[in-house]
């Protein structure tokens, strides 16, 4: 796999869990645990990345009805992290910057999960289609800010 | 005579609980008269944007029916990730841990409070 900044990225392990029910948030949430420990990411940086993840398997299952989430422990320039990939086949987003503002929600929630999750990753990368739906990309390094 | 509720949350709540305990405790807020409402989330490895909602609805609904709510033994890992969210605890007190909350409560509403009932959620 081909990365930014001229190095390139190794997956050193892949996981894929299926997104359906509720119940999947909480699995979900284990396992990006699981792998946060396993790279040895500090306490903080765990938090910031499950939260990042929950945010975003809510949002899949509620404007989406459930989809995929790739879970991959990565290297890079001698540096590990945790990247997940959020895939669904839902109605995708018309206006992806209107989306990233803080406080815009179409489902009468706060709007803080896209631009919050944002700032809670080192690196995020959205792709939507109206029609075909939304891939999310995030990545937090071992040792990210 | 007022008295409080302490509700421990022990595991990270599925949201069909985390509703639950919302309907949960406003209604025991009414049924037992609490002026205060203690949450002890030392327990809680996340809290995101849904529940952090809940935790402001609890407040809401708490100030409605005159009672106070303090949120307690927040981690501080948690604390920061919700600042960076972009989160804000509307209307509800934060306190390091359930005695220091009990001391805000008794500040808040004075001394003649006890307390009312426990009340744990629980998600397993
Ligand atoms: N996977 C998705 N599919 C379709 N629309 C989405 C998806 N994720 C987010 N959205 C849209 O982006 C908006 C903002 O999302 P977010 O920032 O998480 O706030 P909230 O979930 O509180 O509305 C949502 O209200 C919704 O319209
Ligand atoms: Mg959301």
């Amino acid at each position: 796999m081909s990365g930014k900044g001229g190095g390139f990225m190794v997956t050193l392990s892949k996981d894929i869990i299926e997104i359906t029910r509720e119940q999947d948030v909480v699995t979900l949430r284990n396992r990006v645990k699981e792998l946060a420990v396993k790279i040895g990411m500090s306490l903080l940086g765990q938090t910031k990345l499950i939260t990042a993840a929950s945010e975003l398997v809510r949002n899949m299952l509620r404007y989406a009805g459930g989809g995929k989430v790739t879970l991959e422990v990565v290297l890079r320039d001698k540096v590990t992290g945790v990247q997940l990939t959020f895939a669904d086949e839902g109605p995708g987003i018309a206006d992806i910057r209107l989306a990233m503002q803080d406080g815009y929600s179409t489902g009468k929630s706060l709007g803080l999960g896209l631009p919050g999750t944002k700032r809670l990753v080192n690196e995020f990368s959205i792709q939507s289609e109206v029609g075909k739906g939304t891939t999310i990309t995030v990545i937090r390094w071992k040792n990210g800010l | 005579m007022g008295s409080f509720l302490l509700v421990t949350i022990q595991v990270d709540l599925y949201d069909r609980l985390a509703l639950n305990l919302e309907t949960d405790l406003i209604r025991m807020v009414s049924e037992t008269d609490a002026r205060g409402v203690l949450i002890d989330i030392s327990a809680v490895g996340l809290v995101d944007s849904f529940m952090g909602r809940i935790l402001n609805n609890i407040a809401t609904m708490s100030r409605i029916m005159d009672a106070e709510t303090v949120v307690v033994g927040m981690q501080p890992a948690v604390a920061i990730t919700l600042v960076e969210l972009g989160l804000t605890l509307a209307g509800v007190h934060t306190a390091l841990n359930v005695e220091r909350g009990m001391e805000l409560l008794h500040k808040r509403l004075g001394s003649d409070v006890r307390e009312g009932g426990r009340f744990y959620g629980n998600s397993e």
